[in-house]
Parts: C-alpha cells; structure tokens; sequence
C-alpha cells in the first residue's frame, strides 16, 4: 500500500523572490501560465505532456479554480485538485499529483504556487477591516471569529509564541539554539542568489536583540514576507526517463491534522508532523539516518525546532540540543533549509512559500543547487505546515 | 481609519454561553452520553458525537496552560492594548480557551498559575478574561 514510487518531480520553476517586487504586477492566473511554462521547460516536456493540476485558491476565482486554470493554459486534465491546506499545500499537492500518477488516471501534473503581486483594481472597493486578520477568519458561525479574535489571538505570530512559551514550561528554552535555527538558515541564504537576504549574513546575537514581537520571538525568528512563486512538475516513471534532469522519485508521504486553532490542540508541543513523517518514513522504507537534506516548513524558528523533534530526528525535548550539536548548514552535519528557507529566502506570497521547500529538495537531489549543493544528497524529508500548526504533510524525495 | 475591536456576535448555539458570562457565571456544555466537558460551544461533542448536551455553571478557576505577551499588535484593533497579555487558560474541566490576562504585569505571567475569571466590559459587551487566583 502506499506509494509505489512510480512518480517523479522532473521539472522546477520559480520567480525570484524580492520584498519590494520591481516587476509587472500579473493575476495568478498569467503567473500559472509563466510558472508552468518554465517548469516544462526545465523537465523538458511538451504542453501536450500535461495531464493534471493541482492548484490553491486563486484570487481571481472563488469557486472553480483548477477549470479555470485548465481553461487559461489550454490544458486538457484528467486530474484537477484544489488543496486547501494553507502552508502545507505545496506539499500536499505534490503527493496527490503522485498518487494520481500511479493510480494511472493521469500522467503529468502541474502544481504551482503563484506569490506575485496581482494588479490593483481600478474599481478597489473600501478595505475591509476584518481582511487584517491575517487568515484568521472573521466570518460569523466561524468558531475562531468567537473565540479567537475577541481575545486578539488572531493571525500567525501571537499562535506560534503560545507554543515556543509552552514548550519552554514543558521543556526549557535555549533561546541561543532557536536564534541558531535562523542563523544557519541564512548562512544557506549566502548560496542563494533569490533569497531576500542574499548578501545579509546574520549572528545569534543579531537575532536576540532584533525587535521581540511576540515573547518569545524575535522579528528575525519570523518569516519575511516577499513576492515570488514556484512550481513543479510531477510525470509517470514513463515520461520521467524522457526528462532532462535526474528524476527525483515521491516514494513516502504522509498528512494530519486535528485542530484549526493550537488552543484546542491536545499538546501544543507535539505537533501533527509527527504522524506525517512516520507515515512518509514507513512507505518509503526510510528512517530520520537515511535524510541527507531536510526542508522544514519554517514559518517560525519554534516550527523547525519541533519538526526536527517530531519527525524522529531526535527525542522529544531534545531538540536544542541537536540544534547545537549539528551544523544545518549546507556544509553541515544536519544540512536544513539550505535555500535558506523562507526565514532566510523569504516567504513568498500566497503558498508560494511552502512550495520552496519542495523545489530546494528536488534541486538538491538534482544537483542542481549551485553554491549550497549539499555532497551526495539522494534523499530528502520535505514538510509543510499550516494555520498554527493547524495541518502538517510530510513527503520523502529520493533521486533515481 | 479607526477600526472597531471585534466583538463576538453569539450564535444559536453559543447564546448560552454569552449570556452566562453576561450575568457573571460561567457555564460549559457538558455531554449526557460521554460525560465530557465540551469548549467552544457546539451542536455535537467533539468527543463522541453525541446531540444531547447540557449546560452547566462551573467555578470559571483554572490553570494558565501558555501564554504570549504581544509588544506589537496582532491587529490594527488591538493597537492601543499594548502589550497584549493573550493567554491560553485550562478551565477545571479540562477545556482550553483564549482570553486575555489582567491585573498581573507581563513579568509575572508563568505557565501553571492558577486563574480565576474577570467579567469584562468591552464596548457594550462582557468578555471572559482572567487574573491570577
């Protein structure tokens, strides 16, 4: 049972990410269009080759997406999905793509994560107040507009910092080891000429006398919004070996998710990557030893901290000091995020930003990954996590 | 722009709850069929399925499970309510809920306090907040 295997990411695309975007504001519509040109070309496929998409919502369209993405790109599928699993679509999406391949309905799949600005409109309609929510929602009948956002325990920022403030009662808190997560990830940054912080090395004491915005995080524990997108391409084992790049097998996946709010979350420190990864670790028959690269959802540096617990990189309540113990570096003995993640490349908007993790794992097997290739990296954990560590996938990349 | 800070708008369902905070009581639902205590309020236990549960007053104390204090606004709303004191409080019962701390400064917020409730007028309604116990 399972994934078998059959299915491989074979082409990657991607805008480059800036926090003040410079270029032509596009909908996400021509940013699909833009995306997966580029990422047939870079597998080397036809238009003709695709078969499926998987998509997010898209601003243009509240209601049928994937027709109306198939209609604009001219795509005949067999296979139209719209996940809507916040930060962890991008991951989600791309072992739906491989399970559809192997259930053989379908055999190549677009899954793309438009993050540019979309043109202003001219007939823009007075700004509605409980848009700043974030993505909280705001609706009545809603239980988080009740229940949530009377107490201003809306958006990402205040959920995250009950959760490292948990941990630090449950476990302690080595305020170094987590400003560590960031610094590493930026040092990758150096290596990524699309990162925002390209050029902006950053210490541990930078990142503990930065602005604290919530206790206990620090702006430089949070994620840099910015403009981009990304996109791959996921084909059967048959049109893999057309390919122009080494093909990068989905063999494991896994998803979970019990709570929309962390408050009603059974543990606020054991967190839904857990069964994610075991479940994606138990298909492909690969343990935590065998990960050359992992990608972790980097929302927050409290989310890396307990990915690595949670997925089986260590115990529980041990992960600063694994954290301090190993270089996650590119270079490193425990190489994450080694595009930077998006504490370091910036987290592009929509769910651009949880597509990231999947395009570095792919270019890293690839050996593509020009000045943060990791040595011998033939197999990556890649994660996604959204809302307050609301939902949380998990897939494991293996080169060919 | 001035925004006005959200208030809740009870449902149906939830009627019960605000209205007890209202007169200063807090109640939960309790399930008849599986005896857990359900938070928020809802048609169904989240435990077992079951429609049929009744309300009940209980004490309002409990246990701060975390808390945050937030220096920057979580939204536009809450700028002039800096720092925000928002909390995660675990009721007797069991059950978890956000509110908001007062009559504590942010250094002696800890994971464990005990908390009892403080009925708060905001803006013609009454919210649930809480102070240490």
């Amino acid at each position: 049972m399972g994934l078998q295997g059959h299915a491989a990411v074979v082409g990657v695309a991607d805008f480059k990410n800036e926090r003040k975007y410079t270029g032509q504001r596009k909908f996400h519509l021509e940013q699909w269009a833009e995306l997966t040109r580029m990422a047939i070309q870079d597998a080397g496929l036809s238009k003709q080759d695709i078969d499926g998409l998987c998509c997010a919502s898209i601003p243009e369209s509240s209601m049928f997406a994937p027709a109306t993405i198939a209609e604009y790109l001219g795509l005949n599928v067999n296979f139209a999905e719209m996940v809507d699993l916040g930060g962890a679509s991008s991951v989600s999406m791309i072992w739906r793509a491989a399970a559809a391949i192997e259930m053989g309905i379908c055999e190549a799949v677009v899954c793309a994560a438009p993050g540019l600005p979309i043109p202003s409109n001219p007939n823009r309609k007075p700004r509605d107040p409980t848009r700043l929510f974030g993505s909280t929602s705001a609706l009545w009948g809603s239980p988080q507009t009740e229940f949530d956002v009377p107490y201003g325990n809306v958006a990402q920022n205040a959920g995250y910092a009950l959760i490292a403030q948990r941990y630090a009662a449950s476990y302690g808190y080595d305020e170094r080891a987590l400003a560590k997560i960031a610094v590493d990830q930026r040092t990758n940054a150096q290596g990524n000429p699309n990162a925002v912080f390209y050029g902006e090395p950053i210490s541990i004491d930078d990142v503990l006398q930065s602005k604290m915005i919530a206790t206990p995080l620090h702006i430089l524990e949070i994620v840099m919004p910015c403009a981009g997108g990304n996109a791959v391409v996921v084909v059967s084992d048959r049109l893999a070996r057309k390919c122009k790049h080494r093909p990068v097998y989905v063999t494991g996946c896994g998803e979970h998710l019990t709570t929309r709010s962390v408050t009603y979350a059974e543990d606020m420190t054991v967190t839904p990557v857990g069964p994610a990864a075991a479940s994606a670790f138990a298909m492909s028959g690969k343990a935590p030893k065998d990960v050359d690269v992992l990608e972790a959802y980097d929302c927050y540096t409290i989310t890396v901290l307990l990915t690595i617990e949670d997925s089986g990189f260590c115990n529980k309540g041990e992960g600063t000091t694994f954290v301090n113990e190993n270089d996650l570096t590119f270079k490193g003995s425990f190489p994450v995020n080694t595009h930077g993640g998006q504490l370091g490349a910036g987290q592009a908007a929509g769910m651009a930003g949880g597509m990231s993790q999947p395009v570095e794992g792919v270019r890293q097997i690839m050996a593509r990954a020009d000045g943060r290739q990791v040595a011998n990296c033939n197999t990556a954990l890649i994660t996604g996590t959204g809302g307050i560590m609301s939902e949380q996938s998990a897939i494991i990349l293996e080169g060919a | 722009m001035d925004f006005p800070r959200p208030l809740p708008v009870p449902t149906p369902t939830s009627e019960p709850f605000w209205s007890g905070i209202k007169n200063g009581q807090v109640t939960l639902q309790q399930c008849d069929d599986c005896s857990a205590w359900v938070f928020y309020p809802r048609s169904h236990c989240n435990h077992c399925l079951s429609p049929n549960l009744t309300w009940k007053p209980v004490s309002g104390k409990g246990t701060l499970y975390t808390f945050t204090v937030a220096r920057r606004p979580t939204a536009p709303q809450f700028a002039d309510e800096i720092p925000q004191l928002i909390v995660v409080v675990e009721l007797e019962q069991g059950v978890r809920m956000n509110s908001l701390m007062v009559n504590i400064i942010p250094e002696e917020l800890s994971v464990g306090m005990a908390v009892k409730p403080v009925f708060h007028q905001q803006d013609g309604a009454t919210l649930l907040y809480f102070e240490p116990a």
